[in-house]
This record gives C-alpha cells, sequence and structure tokens, in this order.
C-alpha cells in the first residue's frame, strides 16, 4: 500500500497521446472551417473543433479527478468492471431510438400527407428518409450493439474492458459521428449510398473509431479467465471486422478538395450497385443480425436462467451464417443490369440462407425449454422471445422475396419496406427493448425494474404497431406491384403510375398509426428506465448466476 | 478428435478466430464483384455514352443531395409493363460514368432513368415548385428553393478531374473549359454552345429555368433530368452485341 501511495500522479501514454490528437484535431478543423467551400462544410469543421477541444478539457479534468494509480483490475478478487461507457451508450441508446422512430413517424406522415414536406430543403422526404434509416440502425441499433458488446464482453472474459480512455473514444467517438452524419442529411451532405450515405470525413473519423472499438474488444478478450470465448462474443467479433471490411469497401472514395465535403465514389455503374449491395445487404447480415444474435445468445439465456439449446448448433449456424449471407447482396439487384449469374448466385445463397438463420432462431427459443412459464410472468423475457419469433418470420419472408419471380412484383414496392420493418421492429428493435430492459437494473444496481406492467404496455402497444405497420406495407405492396403490370383487355397498361401512387394512400395512414404507436411505446420504455434510474440502489450488487463457455 | 473438439482452436484462439471469419466472409464478395470489372457485358462501351456535360453534372449532384434516389429509381427492368411504361430496359453502360450510381431500390415516385424529353422544361418547373399543380394526385414534396437558389458553380471543373481520375472520360480541355461550358448550356443562343455539343453530343442548351438572368440549381437539375437516358439510340443499339 505504501507504494501505491508514493506514485506520483502522471499524465499516462494515453492521456497525452489523446490530448496531443485532439489539439492536432482541433487546429486542422479550424483551418478547414475557415477555407471551407460552402457553410454547411465549415460548420461540421467547427463541431469538430468544437467536440476536439470539450474532449481535451474532460481528459485533463478526468485526470485531476482520478487516483495517481490507475483503476485496479480486480477488487475484492472480483474483475472491476468498467460499465461508465456501457451506461452511456445504454442512455443513448434510448435517446437516439426515440429520435429515429419519431422521424420515421414524420416521413410516415408525408408520404400520407405531403403538405407535411413543408417544402424547405431541410424537411423535404428525400433528407429525411436517410435521418431515419441512420437513426435507427446506426444511432440507436449502434449504441445498443457498444453498450451490450462492452457488457458481454466484460462478463463473459470476467475482465475488466481494455482500455482507459479508449472505451470512451469507442462510445463518445461513435455518437458524436452520429450527429456529424445527421446533421450532414439535414444539411444535404450526402453520397446517396443508402446506409452509408456520410460523406467521406464522416467515414475517416468512423474508421478511426471502429478500429479502436475493435482493438479495445479484442484486447478485452485477450484478458479472459476462461479459455473459451463465449458464443455472443463470435457473432461480436464478426460483427466488427465484417462491418469494417464493409465499410471501407463501398466507401472508397475520392474528396474533391480537402475544403469541401463533397466527393466521388471510386466505383460506378454496375459495379458500384453490386458493392453497394454487398455492403447493404451485410448490414443486415452483420450490424441488424449477427450483433444482435449475439445479444440472443447472452440475453435470452441470462433471463431465462437455462443454458443455450445447443452448442453444436452454435457453431454450425454461426460459420454458415456468415459465410451465406455475403453471397446474398445481388437479391437487391434482380432483372437489373447486373449479369444473371450473378442474381441467380445471389437468390440461390438467399434461399440456402434460411436454414443458417433458423438454425439461430431454433436455438434461441429452444433455451426456453423448461422455463416456457416465465413467458407469462416476465414481459422482458417474453418481449425477446417474440422478437427472435419475428427473425425467424423476416428471415422466411427474405428468401421468398429473393427468388427472382417473386420479386419482380416486389421490388421497388412497399413489400420491401415491410419486410424491413418485421425485421427491424420486430427483431432488432424488441431483441434490443429486451436487452435495455434487463441492462439498465443491472448497470445501476437496481433491484428491479420500476414497472413490469409498463413493460406489458411496451409490448402491447408496439406489437399491434408492428402489426399494423407490416400489414399496411403488405396490402399496399403487393397492391402497387400487382397494379404496375395490369393490362386491360386491349392490351394497354390500365394504370397510370399517379392512380397506382393514389391507391397507397390509406394504407400509409394506417402505417403512420402503426408508427406512432411504435414511439409510444418507446416513450413508456424511456420513462419506464427513468423511473427505475430513479428508485433506490440495492446494498450490494445481487449475485447473478455467471454464464459458462457453451461448451 | 471429434470434429466439434476441431472446432476449439476457434474457440480458444482470438486471433485464430478473428482470421477464420475475414476468409470466411471474403470469399462471397470476391466472387460476385471482382468478375465485373473484367467481363465484356459490364465493362462494354455502348455507342452514345458520354461524360455529363458540366452543367448536368451540376444538376446530378443536386439530384444527388435533395436524396431523390430514395423515391426514385434510374433502373428499367426488361419486364413487359416496365419497357412499355417507361422505354428500353437499362443498360449496364448507361450507369458507366455514375459516381455512385443512382438505381435506386423504391419507386415512391416513377422511373427515372428515361424521363429525358418526356415533359417540356416547363412542366419540370411547375411540378419541381410545386408538384401538385400539374399531378394533382402526387406526394412528392415541393422544390421552390432550387429555382431561387443561383448555382454555386465554381468547383465543378475541380470536381471534373476528380471524376477523370477515377476513369470518367473527361479531357484536359473539357476541364479548362467547365466554366464556359456550363453558363454556354444555360442560356440560349450563347456563341459557345457549339464547341460544348462538339464536346458533348446531344447536349441540350437552354435556358432549362425559364429566368434569363441567372443560373439557378433549377437549371442544373431540369438540363440534368432532360438528358437521363437519351443518350443512347436504340434504334442502332445492337442487342446481341451487349448479349447478359
Amino acid at each position: 500500500m505504501a507504494q501505491q501511495a508514493s506514485i506520483t500522479k502522471t499524465l499516462t501514454i494515453g492521456e497525452g497521446g489523446t490530448i496531443i490528437s485532439l489539439i492536432a484535431l482541433a487546429v486542422a478543423s479550424i483551418i478547414i472551417a475557415a477555407k471551407a467551400w460552402t457553410p454547411e462544410y465549415a460548420f461540421h469543421a467547427y463541431l469538430f473543433a468544437a467536440a476536439s477541444v470539450a474532449s481535451i478539457f474532460a481528459v485533463f479534468n478526468r485526470y485531476y479527478a482520478r487516483d495517481a494509480a490507475p483503476a485496479p483490475q480486480e477488487v475484492d478478487g472480483k474483475p472491476n468492471y468498467n460499465m461508465g461507457p456501457v451506461k452511456f451508450a445504454t442512455l443513448a441508446s434510448v435517446f437516439w431510438g426515440i429520435a429515429g422512430f419519431t422521424v420515421g413517424l414524420i416521413i410516415a406522415l408525408q408520404l400520407a400527407y405531403p403538405a407535411l414536406n413543408f417544402d424547405l430543403p431541410w424537411t423535404n422526404f428525400g433528407r429525411l428518409r436517410p435521418l431515419h434509416t441512420s437513426a435507427v440502425i446506426f444511432a440507436f441499433g449502434g449504441n445498443v450493439l457498444l453498450a451490450t458488446s462492452f457488457y458481454v464482453v466484460q462478463r463473459t472474459c470476467h475482465a475488466r474492458l481494455a482500455g482507459d480512455i479508449a472505451p470512451w473514444f469507442v462510445v463518445l467517438g461513435y455518437n458524436f459521428f452520429i450527429v456529424i452524419a445527421g446533421t450532414g442529411y439535414l444539411l444535404g451532405i450526402t453520397q446517396s449510398k443508402e446506409y452509408a450515405e456520410p460523406e467521406w470525413y464522416a467515414d475517416l473519423f468512423l474508421t478511426v473509431v471502429w478500429v479502436a472499438y475493435l482493438l479495445v474488444f479484442l484486447a478485452t478478450i485477450w484478458k479472459r479467465k476462461e479459455p473459451h470465448i463465449y458464443v455472443a462474443n463470435w457473432f461480436y467479433l464478426a460483427f466488427i471486422v465484417t462491418i469494417a471490411l464493409l465499410h471501407l469497401g463501398n466507401n472508397a472514395a475520392i474528396p474533391v478538395s480537402i475544403y469541401s465535403s463533397k466527393s466521388y465514389i471510386v466505383w460506378s455503374g454496375v459495379q458500384d450497385a453490386m458493392v453497394q449491395w454487398w455492403y447493404g445487404h451485410n448490414a443486415v447480415g452483420f450490424f441488424l443480425t449477427a450483433g444482435f444474435l449475439a445479444i440472443m445468445y447472452y440475453f435470452i439465456p441470462k433471463r431465462a436462467d437455462r443454458p443455450v439449446y445447443s452448442y453444436r448448433l452454435s457453431i454450425v449456424h454461426f460459420w454458415a451464417l456468415i459465410f451465406i449471407y455475403i453471397w446474398a447482396g445481388p437479391h437487391h439487384l434482380h432483372y437489373t443490369a447486373l449479369p444473371d449469374w450473378a442474381q441467380t448466385l445471389g437468390m440461390v445463397f438467399s434461399i440456402v440462407l434460411w436454414m443458417p438463420s433458423w438454425g439461430g432462431m431454433i436455438n434461441g427459443l429452444m433455451t426456453l425449454q423448461g422455463a416456457w412459464d416465465k413467458l407469462r410472468t416476465d414481459p422482458v423475457l417474453r418481449m425477446m422471445v417474440v422478437s427472435v419469433a419475428f427473425y425467424g418470420m423476416s428471415t422466411f419472408e427474405g428468401p421468398l422475396m429473393s427468388i427472382k419471380s417473386v420479386n419482380s412484383l416486389s421490388h421497388y414496392t412497399d413489400w420491401t419496406i415491410g419486410h424491413v420493418h418485421s425485421g427491424a421492429l420486430g427483431w432488432v428493435a424488441y431483441v434490443s427493448f429486451g436487452a435495455i430492459y434487463c441492462l439498465v437494473p443491472w448497470l445501476w444496481n437496481r433491484s428491479r425494474l420500476y414497472s413490469l406492467r409498463l413493460v406489458n404496455w411496451h409490448f402491447w402497444l408496439s406489437t399491434l404497431g408492428i402489426v399494423l405497420y407490416i400489414s399496411a406495407m403488405w396490402v399496399s405492396g403487393i397492391l402497387q406491384g400487382l397494379m404496375w403490370r395490369a393490362y386491360t383487355k386491349l392490351g394497354f397498361l390500365e394504370f397510370s403510375f399517379i392512380e397506382t401512387s393514389e391507391a397507397m394512400h390509406p394504407f400509409y395512414v394506417i402505417r403512420a398509426l402503426g408508427g406512432a404507436l411504435f414511439v409510444i411505446g418507446a416513450l413508456i420504455m424511456a420513462y419506464n428506465i427513468w423511473m427505475t434510474i430513479r428508485s433506490p440502489q440495492i446494498a450490494s450488487e445481487a449475485q447473478r448466476p455467471q454464464l459458462v463457455p457453451a461448451e | 478428435m471429434s470434429v466439434w473438439a476441431k472446432h476449439q482452436i476457434f474457440e480458444k484462439n482470438s486471433i485464430v478466430l478473428l482470421i477464420g471469419i475475414l476468409i470466411v466472409v471474403a470469399i462471397g464478395g470476391l466472387v460476385e464483384i471482382v468478375p465485373l470489372f473484367y467481363l465484356k457485358s459490364t465493362i462494354e462501351k455502348v455507342e452514345g455514352m458520354r461524360p455529363y456535360t458540366p452543367l448536368e453534372l451540376a444538376g446530378r449532384n443536386i439530384y444527388v443531395r435533395e436524396g431523390c434516389y430514395n423515391c426514385h429509381s434510374q433502373m428499367i427492368r426488361p419486364l413487359r409493363d416496365e419497357v412499355e411504361r417507361y422505354g428500353h430496359y437499362s443498360l449496364a453502360a448507361e450507369s458507366m460514368y455514375d459516381h455512385p450510381f443512382q438505381w435506386g431500390s423504391k419507386r415512391t415516385g416513377p422511373d427515372l432513368a428515361r424521363v429525358g424529353g418526356k415533359y417540356s422544361d416547363e412542366w419540370q418547373r411547375a411540378h419541381l415548385n410545386n408538384p401538385r399543380s400539374v399531378v394533382p394526385g402526387s406526394i412528392m414534396p415541393g422544390y421552390p428553393f432550387l429555382a431561387k437558389t443561383p448555382l454555386d458553380s465554381q468547383h465543378i471543373g475541380q470536381m471534373m478531374k476528380v471524376l477523370a481520375l477515377e476513369g470518367v472520360p473527361y479531357t484536359p480541355e473539357m476541364i479548362e473549359k467547365a466554366q464556359t461550358d456550363l453558363i454556354a448550356q444555360a442560356n440560349v443562343d450563347d456563341a459557345g454552345a457549339a464547341d460544348l455539343v462538339k464536346r458533348y453530343p446531344k447536349a441540350l442548351a437552354r435556358d432549362f429555368d425559364g429566368n434569363p438572368g441567372t443560373i439557378s440549381e433549377m437549371d442544373a437539375l431540369i438540363a440534368y433530368l432532360q438528358m437521363l437516358g437519351t443518350l443512347v439510340d436504340f434504334k442502332t443499339y445492337d442487342k446481341k452485341a451487349n448479349v447478359r
């Protein structure tokens, strides 16, 4: 002890390096802001400068507040988990979730009532739609993945998160990227690649954050006490490295100037289309599936207090899923100028993909064996189990829609939108809500959630919302697809485009209603979480059984 | 040792697991993407294709900025109803200079791959200002601000330079004359119009936004829309030369 007390406090290499990098970033940002070609880009450069300066202050504040010795790895023989970044990402996910769902509701209403566009640049559908998709996928989903992955990797490895400043850099840097991306869309800064709209400088910054994320995650695994890496971590690792690969491939671009937000993607035409949907479909496969399967593999066994159903199934479906998913991209390009062989490959692999997808579903659902009664009493577990059921449903619908003859009808219509939302709302959001409801009492040391009744309300309102949403989109999508190809007896096209568009109105209203219910459900969740955090803390952390590796 | 026991090497060694994942996920992408840079049907040039004029390129930048691709595809599939509704199915070559591509994925509005020349400039103007003034049931947002915003074109040459670096055949002369070409295309009877058409065959030079005083964003966007799908002459196009 005496030795420890004699340590004089100095800046660590991490702190010093961070400060120097941030100073460099702040100076570069200010120079760019001064010489920027457009005010929008200058605004972003100032945001970078302001964030750098604020971070420098934060690092110094943290330095003056901390002990001379680095945070201990263990306290009383137990791992000294680093839950600060996890807490931040959990709350950020709730915030961005509500923001993203609300923007979704707004654009749903715009499609039903176009006057709501207000005909201003920053309120029009074309700029708000990427804001919605990025906010729900990357801001909401991304923060859930950050929070759960940092939580799960610590818990399953019995080790404190690697790095001192790095985990905070990952979480804060990622959220700053979200701010840059979102404000960029509203200001018209976009490269028009779906789900990869942020421009080159935001992409570069995200790359740095993502590499830090991979390193923190890997280095924590290296500190593990168990010889085996728990199955959830395989999925997290696959998600992190594959997203890095996809991000770099799809965003390869040359900026017009360092003083311009504009860049041109190096790929063009057919090649660009293929690269885009290689990225786009695997953003679904690895961001929205592999990452969330990892959540399923930790939180469902934990909440149900049962081991994972089958270790062998998890091995088979893990490798099969990541191998096959990558091939499925061309099903977004059926009957386009992409060569037929590529379309056929995409279709065949999409159909085969049904198997590993259902392997995951079965492994998740059957984990409930012997604990099915908990579905009656625990609405949080019910939410997660229903999410796995939705996963099964949308991974059945997906292969169906990838069949070329079905796709010729469904492509370009709302059926696709409905399909995406049965996966996004039913699977991704529900398993996220379940994980958040589990995490908040665990992280803040509360005995239980403020109210399970409110979880029930959340569950039923949003389930009703999802049902309204996807059935409206099935009807409108199939209806419009059929109207486009309808012929009169004399052999003329029966409907003009605008007639098919007008026929969508009632379904767009129903869809907006479904979306509103989903937003209300999320607001109930936010209230419940707020009240849980405000409730009294329990004296000692409840002894929770630790997970063992699947073997 | 059973197969399952052999899997332990992945479970006990994070770097082996990482490399395993990288190899497994790389295969599909490589097989599907790499050949597209070599196959005849995906790289062949079709008679008539040319890079965008500076004004069209500026219009395309606005098309991208406003997120038009969210609701409008630019890819006509070889299906009977689509070919009758929109025109000849889209060729790979027709988007060969598109960085990035604008095929889209959703038709909340109609396909625009061949919208060029289908409507008058006046119609396009009225429609962009207030879509419901010409199409009463339309749910498209209005873009009245385009006509009021002067086009910022001072860096168009630099943009062309970057595209040339990426393989778009802009010649040094085209890049050098970018500003004059842009002005020539947005005016009626400009002296530079003849040169413009020499550099960019079929380029339409006129006052697209109906406001001769200024070159607005509306000028650029309509110039872009009016050339979409018009470059390839399908009367002389040989289908068999480009079998896909």
